[in-house]
């Protein structure tokens, strides 16, 4: 847990996205996590755009492959950007 | 008796279908018109049955393919891949992989929404490498068209290696070519969308001599997932795991890693495929909408205003119907003890034709409420809902799709707690399930009122707020405190067995598609009517016999005592038999059990009478109001103005009304919490599949509101 947390300091995530800003996948930190986000489409290489939150804050809705999907924060933080 | 025939209609089904009839399942992703596609393939001819040992649905119907060949149809729970996430999903590999089921399908048609290619392709790839014969039926394809989505079917065909029939399952296109083509004899596909990489191949090598298997894609997946496959047995089981061990099989990365590979391929699939030429005004429109919608105050207040006319409707529209249900009821048992008598004759109308009218009351709401839900859910709007609310009511151990089941359950619990399906976390299910009951149900309503009526005046404040329907409103709002504090216990008490997560697609909005609003209202109400109505009907006709047998000749001595006191104060006809009725059931059975009671609902405030109401309105709260009119001899007029007056005129033993504010608050606050419905236990028995939890929740509900009446009474008197 320790790791993943520095880890996530470090490189940016989903989570730090702004409303409208793009990015682009490069690995998917949680392995858990990482075969649904894999099968919804969140592949290394993709483009993902952050498209709203929700009222407080979390969940959020991102546009990834042309559609949209919705994830808690501390899922968006899984997904790590270039 | 229309519970039998029912019950039995589908074994009738089955023993005149004697030709071969293909089997075909119906697989694909969530949105992806897989239920349209049922729907228009099958039509009325569905039947919904359990996969065996699972409480996950099976929806299975007959089809016409040709005019010669009819299909056996199964509806498989909507995934994304083979690679389970939750129970309902299980079911896919279970009657793909069984090598021991009958039930096994020839052909699978893989559903895949045209306008979301890449992604739906996926499930399909895996199909491919396991060798089951598929269709690919391109659905949407006018979505699609009008996103600027271009594809080349021919090629997309010759890359997949199977037929490919766009499709628009809404409106019936493409319905015709695909029955002709599923009814020829099919072969897999030739092609492959995945290439084991070698480290797995000792694995995969054991896997396949162990089962004699002679797919590899196959002998992956049974080491993936043997720990869920029902077929193995232990030994087999404990050899994978030692194989496994030995080996260094690292299941989720390789899923992982399989998955990449499977993109990658379908990208070079669709590379020439599919051509994109304008921009999507679909999504924009959804976006724009979503703003608002979805916004910090407007799209709670719609919400709440819409939540404010789901219940108008199911308090105000179903009261029509349920008149009528009512209604004809009482006439159809008015008509038979007209006509015909004797203890058969009281059983039929008293207990089965009277327990019966308790489950139909019912369908009323049931149908309406979930005629909103299934609106709300084909729109896209409950997606914004759980979205919405996932963040609040994450905090109390329940999940954003928690709602539906909360909100369903101020109608029913009973279809509230099926609905709580669509939750895959095990913890947050259960915990749904186990606080739904708390909400207040329509059952409560009548109990609700006369007691209301009995204690609270009926004053007005600013001339529109009644105060009769504050408190009514304050009831609701305890149930519901109630369910949201419990379900904060329960997360601090329930041990997590796998994680939360909330990953899901975020529909577009679009119209509801009627069809299959009409098919959901149909379903549920048949689950409940043959699910809980059993179990009421049963229940109904014990508690009748209760109610109108004692020991030995207790019954003739009721009646000499009830004829003697009223020839001396003079009674009418009416008024003596409304006597006897009352002395009747205080010496049956049930009135002894309402004396045997007595000392520990004492605290309470409640004495031997209530005790029979409390065990009678066990089957369904409702019976409260008319077993309170039988035992205090008000006849059968359950009108409430009279059941009213007739229990402010009551006495306790010192001549002062029995009826105070404090016993009938303690009353009020037993029907809020008490756990008085046999239905709601059967349906949490089948959706857990145990017993631990119904009896947790009976202990639990009924416990609390033990104490609670308690509180109540003894601060109040």
């Amino acid at each position: 847990m320790r790791n993943r947390t520095q880890k996530s300091q470090q490189q940016k995530s989903v989570r730090d996205l702004k409303i409208g800003e793009s990015g682009e996948i490069s690995s998917l930190n949680d392995p858990e996590m990482a075969l649904k986000l894999l099968e919804m489409g969140c592949i290394p290489g993709a483009e993902v755009k952050l498209n709203s939150k929700a009222p407080f804050g979390d969940p959020v809705t991102i546009i990834v492959n042309d559609y949209t999907l919705s994830l808690r924060l501390d899922e968006a933080e899984t997904i790590l950007l270039k | 008796m229309a519970i039998m025939i029912e019950a039995e209609a589908p074994e009738a089904k089955k023993a005149t279908v004697h030709q071969p009839v293909a089997r075909i399942a119906l697989i694909g992703n969530p949105n992806s018109g897989k239920t349209s596609l049922f729907n228009q393939l099958t039509g009325l001819n569905q039947k919904v049955g359990n996969f065996p040992g699972v409480t996950v649905d099976k929806k299975t119907g007959l089809s016409q393919l040709t005019p010669q060949l009819k299909a056996q149809i199964i509806d498989l729970p909507g995934s994304y891949s083979l690679y389970p996430k939750s129970l309902d999903e299980r079911v896919i590999i279970d009657l793909l992989y069984d090598p021991t089921t009958n039930q096994r399908p020839d052909l699978v048609i893989v559903t895949a929404d045209a306008s979301n290619l890449k992604r739906n392709l996926l499930l399909f790839t895996q199909l491919a490498d396991l060798r089951i014969p598929a269709v690919l039926a391109l659905n949407m394809m006018d979505v699609a068209e009008a996103e600027g989505v271009k594809i080349d079917i021919d090629m997309l065909q010759r890359d997949l290696g199977v037929p490919v029939i766009p499709m628009n399952a809404r409106k019936g296109v493409g319905i015709a070519a695909l029955k002709i083509v599923v009814s020829q004899q099919l072969t897999a596909t030739e092609a492959s969308f995945f290439e084991l990489p070698e480290r797995l191949r000792p694995v995969v090598d054991q896997i396949k001599g162990r089962f004699k298997l002679n797919n590899d894609y196959l002998a992956l997946h049974y080491a993936h997932q043997y720990k869920h496959l029902r077929f193995l047995s232990e030994d087999d089981r404990v050899w994978m795991a030692q194989l496994l061990e030995k080996q260094d099989f690292r299941s989720s990365t390789e899923q992982a890693n399989e998955t990449i590979a499977r993109y990658v391929r379908i990208n070079e699939v669709l590379l020439d495929v599919v051509r994109v030429e304008k921009a999507k005004e679909e999504e924009k429109f959804s976006n724009k909408l979503d703003q608002i919608l979805t916004h910090r105050v407007y799209g709670y207040l719609i919400f709440m205003g819409l939540l404010f006319m789901v219940f108008q409707a199911v308090f105000a529209w179903a009261s029509y119907p349920m008149d009528l249900i009512d209604e004809g009821i009482a006439a159809l048992n008015g008509l038979i003890q007209a006509n015909f008598s004797g203890p058969l004759i009281n059983l039929l109308t008293e207990g089965v034709i009277a327990g019966l009218g308790g489950v139909l009351i019912f369908i009323p709401q049931i149908a309406i409420l979930f005629a909103f839900i299934a609106i709300l859910e084909e729109t896209g709007y409950m997606a914004r809902v759980t979205f919405m609310m996932d963040k609040i009511m994450r905090k109390f151990g329940l999940n954003g799709k928690s709602v539906v089941p909360l909100i369903s359950g101020v109608a029913c619990a009973v279809p509230a707690v099926m609905s709580a399906r669509t939750i895959e976390n095990w913890k947050d299910r259960m915990i749904t399930i186990f606080v739904t009951p708390l909400m207040s149900c329509s059952a409560r309503i009548p109990v609700y009122t006369v007691l209301i009526a009995l204690v609270v005046p009926e004053v007005y404040y600013f001339g529109f707020m009644n105060l009769q329907g504050i408190v009514l409103m304050g009831l609701y709002l305890l149930g519901f405190v109630s369910a949201i504090l419990s379900a904060l216990l329960l997360k601090v008490v329930l041990k997590a067995r796998e994680r939360s997560y909330f990953i899901m697609e975020f529909p577009v909005y679009r119209m509801p598609r009627w069809k299959n609003v009409g098919l959901t209202i149909f379903e549920k109400s048949k689950t409940f009517v043959l699910e809980a109505g059993k179990i009421i009907v049963a229940v109904s006709i014990i508690l009748w016999v209760l109610a109108s047998y004692g020991p030995g000749d207790s019954f003739e001595r009721a009646e000499e005592r009830a004829v003697a006191e009223a020839e001396v104060k003079g009674l009418n006809e009416t008024q003596t038999d409304n006597l006897i009725s009352s002395y009747q059931l205080e010496s049956s059975y049930a009135g002894q059990f309402g004396h045997a009671i007595e000392p520990a609902i004492r605290p309470l405030g409640y004495d031997w009478k209530i005790g029979i109401a409390l065990l009678t309105s066990f089957a369904a709260r409702e019976v409260f109001v008319g077993t309170i009119s039988t035992i205090y001899s008000i006849g059968e007029e359950e009108n409430v103005t009279t059941i009213k007056d007739k229990l402010m005129s009551e006495k306790d033993a010192d001549g002062n009304p029995f009826f105070t504010p404090a016993r009938s608050f303690s009353l009020l606050i037993f029907y809020a919490f008490a756990m008085q419905c046999i239905s709601t236990l059967a349906i949490v028995r089948r959706e857990t599949k145990s017993w631990t939890w119904p009896l947790a929740q009976l202990v639990y509900m009924t416990g609390l509101a033990y104490v609670s009446a308690f509180a109540v009474f003894q601060l109040m008197s």
